[in-house]
């Protein structure tokens, strides 16, 4: 039964996955077909590409990337807790102040030491 | 008069086969779907029409009366470009990718609630699903950037994609406080629990202020939007991760892009902004009624902020974006999640009266 409810989901996305690629093929349909090497190039302000796209980028990105999934993942520990920490009363507070307080701690040390600055 | 005919409806199709549950269900699809293409359609005239008129100027004009056949003369414009594969590309993901991110921005529709019981799915899981649905707009900006095989569109992808997460985490935590205030997961029930005697003083807005506009805020920045919108920066530089894309590939993340937009003024809407109800107490007679009317009035009005704040505000730099969203947001979004679960504790707020 609960199963079932999650049919029009599924339902749904099958359908704007087909929307999607519907109208890509539209596209490739309609369109014309006149190619080129100057014009398939990738674009660099009318330069010559002179350098492989797949090129070293700043390490901050993945910085970014790693704290996304602490934070994230603490998202998900916060969600049950905030379901129920009604029915539990003062000792689930308690114990999500102390699982924040930690993470705080974490927060402010990477505050510190530099980790969220961008130049 | 509705719950009449959706009554019946239900009751002759209760006794029918699978079959005819896929295909009701099929239809209900399209009954969302082509609205919000339609939406979106009259969405980008209207921004260009509110653009102009903020700035002077009048906007598109020309084609059909006022200019209201213009958004289908774009997309048939764009329709009949040229579908372009750069050298270098990786074929499959670079086709991939808009089709990744316009299916959450179209499927997270499926547990929006329209009016009081007027889900597709009416789940109990339904916040958890729009957070997994919004989520997934980052592979397609991340996959563009990288399928393209091109400078600049690779590093519009890292900035989008660095920008999108960072918000992504105070959007996330704005709706922990929302359901510590609610206590449940389901969209309809936290409208429910935003009823009261008093109007628009019983909504979320109010006890969760700052988490009402940094969900806003981080909305627009999740949407890749005025005045967060350094990676495209179509006024200063090339757009960002869908630089290489043209036709109707490009057709599909600017559909995809203002989906997120209005699906981001309806939540903002349902979870703050008492969904369907009335602003009005109920002891206002007709005024005082719930219904879908005010849902899409106020996010109507949300829609037009996003307009708003493109007319309005200049371009924020890339960093100050980053320390806003990670130095700011966070910490308040934080503390003001402690603070709504000592408020709900101390039952300083009747939820649902």
């Amino acid at each position: 039964m609960i199963l079932s409810e999650y049919l029009p989901i599924l339902l749904f996305l099958a359908v704007s996955t087909v929307i999607g690629a519907a109208l890509l093929g539209l596209g490739a349909l309609l369109g014309p077909r006149r190619g080129g090497a100057e014009k398939l190039s990738p674009y660099e302000c009318g330069f010559e590409a002179f350098e492989d796209a797949r090129m070293k980028f700043d390490v901050r990105y993945y910085l970014v990337a790693i704290l996304f999934i602490i934070f994230d993942l603490e998202i998900a520990f916060l969600f049950p807790w905030a379901l129920v920490f009604d029915d539990i009363g003062a000792p689930a507070l308690a114990a999500m102040a102390v699982f924040l307080g930690i993470l705080v701690i974490g927060f402010v040390y990477e505050w510190k030491k530099g980790a969220l600055e961008w130049e | 008069m509705v719950e009449v005919v959706k009554g019946a409806i239900d009751a002759i199709f209760a006794g029918l086969p699978m079959v005819a549950v896929v295909v009701w269900t099929l239809v209900k699809i399209i009954a969302i779907t082509v609205p919000l293409i339609v939406a979106v359609a009259f969405y980008t005239l209207a921004e260009r029409k509110v653009i102009g008129w903020m700035q002077v100027r009048r906007g598109p004009v020309y084609i059909g009366p006022l200019a209201l056949l213009q958004p289908f003369a774009d997309t048939f414009k764009m329709l009949f470009k040229e579908l372009i594969l750069p050298t270098n590309a990786s074929r499959f993901l670079y086709f991939l990718a808009p089709v990744l991110s316009l299916a959450p921005a179209f499927a997270a529709w499926a547990v929006v609630p329209f009016g009081e019981g007027m889900a597709l799915a009416d789940v109990n899981a339904g916040l958890l699903y729009l957070l997994a649905m919004t989520s997934m707009g980052v592979y397609g900006v991340i996959l563009a950037g990288w399928a393209s095989n091109s400078k600049y569109a690779f590093l519009g992808a890292m900035r989008s994609a660095a920008q999108v997460v960072s918000y992504e985490i105070a959007l996330g935590f704005a709706l922990v406080g929302v359901l510590a205030m609610s206590g449940t997961l389901n969209l309809g029930a936290i409208v429910d629990a935003q009823k009261g005697d008093a109007g628009l003083l019983e909504w979320f807005w109010l006890p969760l202020l700052p988490l009402f506009l940094i969900y806003f805020i981080s909305g627009v920045a999740e949407t890749n939007r005025a005045p967060f919108d350094v990676a495209e920066g179509e006024s200063e530089i090339v757009a960002g991760f869908h630089v290489e894309y043209g036709g109707a590939a490009f057709a599909v993340f600017f559909l995809a892009e203002y989906a997120n937009m209005i699906l981001i003024s309806f939540l903002t809407t349902i979870m703050f902004m008492g969904g369907w109800l009335s602003p009005f107490p109920a002891s206002w007679g007709l005024l005082g009624e719930p219904g879908p009317w005010w849902l899409f009035g106020k996010a109507a009005f949300f829609m037009f902020c996003f307009l708003w704040f493109r007319a309005t505000f200049p371009r924020y730099r890339y960093d100050q974006i980053m320390r806003l969203g990670w130095k700011v947001f966070i910490p308040i979004t934080i503390v003001w999640i402690l603070v709504a679960a000592l408020i709900v504790h101390a039952d300083l707020v009747q939820v649902g009266a």
